[in-house]
């Protein structure tokens, strides 16, 4: 009944949500062998390339492992900074 | 005709390999196949006591493998059922007795004599597994809706593929349609979901289960078990059959919706 109540004042999701959500994260990592710590290594790394060619927003660079069916990617959305447009 | 070699395997411990390896094989055998079961689990046999038979045994794998038993010694005969054998496990040796070698050389002695080789192998994923693994023609992988089951799973798929042995099919065991059915419990479709693989058989959860291994009586034999009836839906799609899955909403049967109307709330 308390499940009943949470869920109907919108507190929390279903528990099986939560599990889901939390296995297929796990899951990723497990498949491809990248550890977060990895991830956090390669990002600072892509930045660093990245950076050498281009002025990028190093706050909002998201790169991240996802998973359909077998096929694992790694995704990367790496914005640029804002500059003011060229003249010539 | 050669038998079909089965491998029973999940990573994690207690999802009910040995339970689903005794179901499975005395549905089969009940059908009319030649059927024989190998306990894997060497060090920590179990399939003997789940199938009755823990009282008949002398000799064991072990002693298939080094020599000190002919095969058909070592084989007992499940005497409710007329093609039903078991080749026990060692219980005072460990898993290195046995090579993944040792175990496709008698799987292939049993070959021309059955129908099903069935290998209920131990959890983990070191030499008992390697050893179920070697000999098999098909692997069923056990889990259960939960999340450390399904973990275990992923990583049992990824290793059977590796090795060749793929594609395996999957069992849901222990599924309490209620809990589903509130969202605290992942349902088939979130389990299939995320691994992905090949569904050959769903069970619920089942008291007589408990019951069952306590007489050494697998609940295939139990027509009104409704563990029973997935089990032998799961034997029958083994034998190339197409059989709809349960609906595991309809929950009981006629006496027990007449038992909750007699007890409210029971």
């Amino acid at each position: 009944m308390q499940n009943l109540f949470n869920r109907l004042t919108g507190r929390q999701p279903a528990s099986k949500e939560v599990a889901k959500d939390r296995l297929k994260l796990v899951l990723i990592h497990d498949r491809t062998d990248v550890s977060p710590a990895v991830m956090e290594q390669m990002k600072d790394e892509i930045i660093a390339v990245i950076s050498k060619h281009v002025d990028i927003d190093r706050a909002g660079v998201d790169i991240k492992l996802t998973q359909e069916d077998h096929e694992s990617r790694l995704v990367a959305d790496i914005p640029l900074l804002k500059t003011p447009r060229r003249r010539r | 005709m050669s038998a079909t070699v089965i491998t029973i395997t999940s990573g994690k411990g207690g999802v009910g390999k040995t339970t689903t390896t005794a179901n499975l094989a005395v549905a089969l055998a009940a059908s009319g196949a030649r059927v024989i079961c190998l306990d894997t689990d060497i060090g920590l046999r179990n399939l003997d006591v789940v199938m009755g038979l823990e009282n008949r045994i002398v000799y064991d794998i072990v002693h298939v493998v080094e020599g000190t038993a002919k095969i058909k010694q070592a084989m007992i005969r499940d005497k409710r059922l007329p093609h039903l054998f078991l080749i026990p496990a060692a219980q005072t040796r460990d898993k290195s007795a046995v090579s993944p070698s040792d175990m496709v050389r008698v799987c292939n002695d049993l070959r021309p004599d059955f129908d099903f080789v069935m290998l209920d192998s131990p959890a983990g994923i070191e030499r008992g597994f390697r050893n179920a693994l070697a000999p098999s023609d098909k692997v069923l992988i056990i889990t259960n809706p939960e999340v450390s089951a399904v973990r275990d799973a992923d990583r049992i798929i990824g290793l059977v593929e590796s090795e060749q042995k793929g594609p395996p099919s999957l069992i849901i065991n222990r599924i309490k349609p209620d809990m589903v059915k509130r969202g605290d419990m992942l349902s088939i479709d979130d389990v299939l979901d995320v691994l992905a693989i090949d569904l050959i058989g769903i069970v619920p959860e089942d008291e007589q289960i408990l019951v069952s291994s306590n007489r050494g009586a697998p609940v295939a034999m139990d027509e009104k078990s409704r563990a029973g009836q997935a089990f032998r839906n799961i034997a029958r799609r083994l034998k190339g059959e197409q059989v709809p899955f349960m609906d595991l909403d309809k929950q009981d049967g006629f006496l027990a919706r007449l038992g909750k109307l007699i007890r409210p709330g029971g």
